[in-house]
């Protein structure tokens, strides 16, 4: 399971960054963990996507920032402007592309800035939820939260525990698209 | 079996169902209780002292034999507290202590001081047997 | 292919404390497109800034990632940069390495690799970046503003006095709202009509201002800058032009039997009436409902009265059009129904009343002329109990949540009057809490129990019962642990306030949200009271949330103030991350027309281009103006043809792949 992770990275970087070896080497070292890697895959280190509406969810985010409140460098944030914007094949491809977890972060519903953004987001997101076991992707992956720009200390929370949910459920694998892989 | 476990007040609150916290202490159950003359803890006083932990004290209180169960003040209270039903489970508790689970006509009279004027309502709550 | 730059900040020690900037600089170098790449102390700095500038222009850069704090903090400042040199402003991506790393990791090689992926993530979308102009449209420079109390007033008076065009627009047959009714006003006791109907006449004289009375909005459309607005104006069967408001066709109604909602119902009124002595305008109006004529048809005395030829048994509704710029929303309240408050023996008892009607009792012009009676028997009440929270600060599902914040004031204000007029009345006051926050409230507060003796007790009401022709006030002292029971003439229930049931509609067609309790919502809490979030809709008055009179006005005059805003612009510049729809794709579903929420999607009967011909299709056009840019249509659209510019499909999917990389 370690193994594959490494192995595509470490075929990435050289083809994409020839001429840079010194610079990239300090970044490539920390991804590819070597030394914790063996060790039955306790430094499994999940690769998560959370998007996050600019309203709430992306100022909470932000919050969460400025009140220096740690989760785990493996949550990458995408900005999208509302929730309902996030397309159901964004999390397929990112599911696809190697991503462990994807989270879907909007306002509070009844909050949306947009007035019913975040209500679209929840039934899409059902839906798309229900049938991703038939996709060959554990729905504990995925989740939906709802985030106000109040709440850093929840996004800080919420994403602590979801890439903790993500470690034990391990890698994606099932979805893993071969050609991705090389 | 030990009725008064860690925490009596956290059983009150789970038997009950009742949150005593959201009481805003309007008083508007010990206004309306109809047996407000008979009873040492009114009822507002009763829900304070569980958001408090006092259950110790409301074990040997009168107010668990004198209330009617009428439930005006659950019926009343503008913040859906339920002061009855905190008096059900105490009661309840206390019943327990005993090793029982329920009581019976024979005990009655030693928790309701001998009065001609005992409404048949306070006979049947003392009886009550809390279903939850 | 674009040429971008990237410009790694250190933020002081704030970013370069905890991510390796230079690595970064270095890393993204073999990015695609990438053709220089810098870091800098401060790049929102004016140095920094004009570190970009020149670089911009050196190496003839189309666009620039700038890796630094959130873009909610300096997104602006990086794309005016950016447009100083000549660069479009929607070529500039953010990458927050601050809020969203720095600041959250301790491990300076773990946030350096984060740095770089989210760098990564920002060349990618960069890439796909097309130059984007935000829309302009013109602003018709009137507003509307729907509700005529003394919030509406107000607003309307400030607009039309900076010289603007307002139209009121109110429902029932005159302007003055709630505060018509009231007797006196805290915490000055000035006379409520003494301060309010100056400003009804000065509304009706003011040459900017058209009242619509006896009106409805009956639909909007449109957006900021150029609402279209159907008024429709109620038939009075009064000829207005011809109308001396006399009176004497009230005078001369047989049907004197309608309840009179000006007194809460508390009296009777003619078929034909003039709300109250003040009324603006001072028209007529028939009610049809009452009136013989109109349900006997056999009658005509009013006709006959009048001298100026002024009733029109014949008249119509009639419906305008008007186009608006701004809107103004001061629907006002009104008092909860306290049907599900039996224990106070509301609905069945005529002395207990609620506070509005006890204002009307109070008032001269009242039901009885201003004598403080009892109206079960019409004599003098020798005790007065008043009940607060009533509905208020409720959670039994039958009540409110909120405190209605203007009860304590006139509840001390209407015991106040009382004892000022009769000493020997008992008043007492029944409180959970006692809340006068505000200018000389508590004072006047204190004066009440002070100065005049009201017994204030803690505690609430149990229950009121009809006792020898009295009522028997069962309550609880709560300081004293001690049950009550208080011999009463009068029961005055402070019933908490709800928004107008009109709103709702209102509210619905011009999308502005409510919230759980049918208050408008405001665009920010704190930082933008009185917008909504719907653009170019503002808030004004108790529609907004529970308010007093200074505090109505004062928003009131606030709305105005960002209604003249808009007004005083001959432009408005829009956001350019609209949706925008491919016709070749479309296939006329209407899937995004049925979920945008600001109606900004139509369909046109169009001639596109498929496949070298030329064909007659359904296609969807949107709205650049009142577009928001949610991307709600992005998502429905089953053909792929709606997406969402400066947020495409292509960019968000070219993010996923750079971090998933």
């Amino acid at each position: 399971m370690p193994m594959s992770t490494e192995s595509q990275v470490q075929a990435n970087a050289p083809a994409k960054a020839p001429t840079n070896a010194p610079a990239n080497a300090p970044a490539n070292t920390l991804i590819n963990t070597p030394g914790n890697e063996e060790k039955d895959g306790k430094a499994f280190r999940p690769l998560i996507v959370s998007f996050c509406c600019n309203w709430c969810s992306y100022a909470g985010a932000d919050l969460a920032g400025s009140s220096r409140l740690t989760y785990p460098a493996d949550v990458k944030i995408i900005r999208v402007p509302c929730s309902c914007r996030i397309n159901p094949l964004f999390i397929l491809r990112a599911f696809q592309r190697g991503a462990d977890g994807v989270i879907v972060n909007g306002c509070h519903p009844g909050d949306c800035h947009y007035s019913t953004g975040n209500f679209y987001t929840r039934r899409r997101m059902a839906l798309l939820f229900s049938m991703l076991d038939f996709l060959g992707i554990e729905k504990e992956r995925t989740r939906v939260e709802w985030v106000s720009a109040a709440e850093g200390a929840r996004f800080a929370s919420v994403m602590r525990e979801f890439v903790e949910q993500i470690r034990r459920l391990g890698e994606n694998k099932k979805l893993g698209d071969i050609r991705c892989k090389e | 079996m030990s009725p008064v476990r860690s925490e009596p007040a956290e059983i009150v609150t789970e038997m009950s169902g009742v949150n005593p916290r959201k009481c805003m202490r309007c008083g508007k159950c010990s206004a309306t209780c109809p047996s407000f003359s008979k009873i040492d803890i009114p009822p507002h006083r009763f829900v304070m002292m569980v958001e408090n932990g006092e259950i110790e004290a409301l074990l040997s209180s009168q107010l668990l034999w004198k209330c009617l169960s009428c439930f005006a003040c659950v019926e009343r209270c503008p913040r859906g507290v339920e002061p009855s039903k905190l008096v059900e489970a105490v009661r309840l508790l206390q019943i327990r202590g005993q090793g029982k689970n329920y009581r019976t006509p024979d005990d009655v009279p030693q928790f309701v001081e001998a009065d001609e004027e005992i409404p048949q309502q306070l006979i049947t709550s003392t009886l009550r047997k809390y279903s939850k | 292919m674009l040429k971008i730059g990237v410009f790694v900040c250190w933020c002081g020690s704030n970013i370069a404390g905890t991510v390796d900037v230079k690595a970064v600089v270095e890393a993204v170098k073999a990015e695609p497109g990438v053709v220089f790449s810098t870091d800098y102390q401060y790049m929102c700095s004016e140095g920094g800034q004009s570190a970009i500038r020149q670089a911009i222009k050196e190496y003839e850069l189309g666009g620039v990632v700038i890796c630094a704090c959130s873009p909610r903090m300096h997104e602006t400042t990086f794309r005016k940069a950016a447009e100083a040199a000549g660069l479009n402003p929607y070529m500039v991506e953010i990458a927050n390495i601050r809020e969203h790393c720095s600041w959250i990791h301790k491990d300076k090689e773990e946030a350096t690799e984060k740095a770089v992926v989210l760098c990564r993530a920002a060349i990618a979308k960069l890439n796909l970046n097309k130059p984007l102009f935000p829309g302009e449209s013109g602003v018709v420079k009137r507003a509307l503003v729907i509700g005529g109390g003394i919030a509406g007033i107000q607003t309307a008076l400030d607009i039309a006095d900076a010289g603007y065009e307002v139209d009121i627009v109110e429902k029932s047959p005159t302007i003055g709202g709630r505060m018509a009714q009231l007797d006196k006003t805290f915490p000055t006791l000035d006379c409520a009509a003494c301060i309010l109907t100056p400003k009804m006449v000065e509304a009706a004289a003011h040459e900017k201002i058209r009242l619509f009375t006896y009106s409805e909005v009956e639909e909007v459309s449109g957006y900021v800058g150029s609402f279209r607005v159907k008024i429709r104006q109620k038939a009075r069967s009064v000829n207005r032009e011809l109308c001396n408001g006399c009176g004497e066709c009230i005078v001369k109604c047989p049907s004197k039997t309608a309840s009179n909602a000006f007194d809460e119902g508390l009296s009777k009124r003619s078929a034909i009436y003039i709300p109250f002595a003040q009324a603006v305008p001072n028209l007529p109006v028939i009610d049809r409902e009452a009136c013989l004529r109109f349900q006997t048809g056999k009658c005509g005395l009013c006709e006959i009265a009048c001298s100026a030829k002024a009733i029109d048994y014949e008249q119509e509704d009639e419906t305008i059009t008007e186009e608006y710029g701004a809107i103004v929303l001061a629907t006002g309240y009104r008092p909860m129904s306290l049907d599900r408050y039996d224990e106070f023996q509301y609905s069945q008892s005529p002395d207990v009343l609620t506070s509005l009607e006890f204002e009307r009792i109070l008032n001269a012009s009242g039901p009885t002329g201003g004598s403080l009676l009892r109206l079960s028997n019409g004599e003098k009440p020798k005790s007065i109990v008043f009940i607060q929270c009533v509905g208020s600060r409720s959670d039994d599902g039958c009540g409110k949540s909120y405190c209605s914040k203007i009860c304590c004031m006139y509840t001390a204000k209407q015991a106040m009057l009382v004892k000022d007029k009769y000493p020997d009345i008992d008043v007492t006051v029944f409180y959970i809490d006692v809340r006068t926050p505000g200018k000389n409230f508590d004072e006047f507060y204190r004066r009440a129990a002070e100065a005049y003796g009201v017994r204030y007790v803690k505690g609430m009401v149990g229950k009121v019962a009809e006792w020898k022709g009295r009522l028997q006030v069962q309550a609880v002292d709560l300081l004293e642990d001690k049950q009550l029971l208080i011999d009463a003439d009068m029961v005055v229930l402070a019933a908490a306030i709800e928004p107008d049931p009109g709103a709702r509609k209102i509210g619905a067609m011009l999308a502005v949200n409510m919230d759980q309790n049918d208050f408008f919502t405001e665009a920010h809490p704190k930082l933008r009271p009185v917008e909504s979030p719907t653009a170019g809709v503002f808030l004004s008055g108790m529609c907004q949330g529970p308010k007093d009179i200074p505090e109505t006005v004062a928003q009131a005059g606030a709305a105005a103030v960002k209604v003249l805003g808009l007004l005083s612009k001959d432009k408005l510049v829009g956001n350019p991350c609209v949706a925008i729809s491919d016709e070749t794709l479309c296939n006329g579903c209407s899937s995004c027309e049925a979920l945008c929420p600001y109606d900004a999607i139509t369909f046109e009967e169009k001639q596109v281009m498929v496949q070298g011909r030329r064909e007659t299709r359904r296609v969807a056009m949107v709205n650049e103006t009142m577009c928001q840019g949610c991307g709600a249509c992005t998502v429905a659209c089953p053909s792929g043809a709606m997406d969402l510019k400066g947020f495409t499909n292509r960019q968000i999917m070219a993010e996923v792949d750079a971090i998933c990389r």
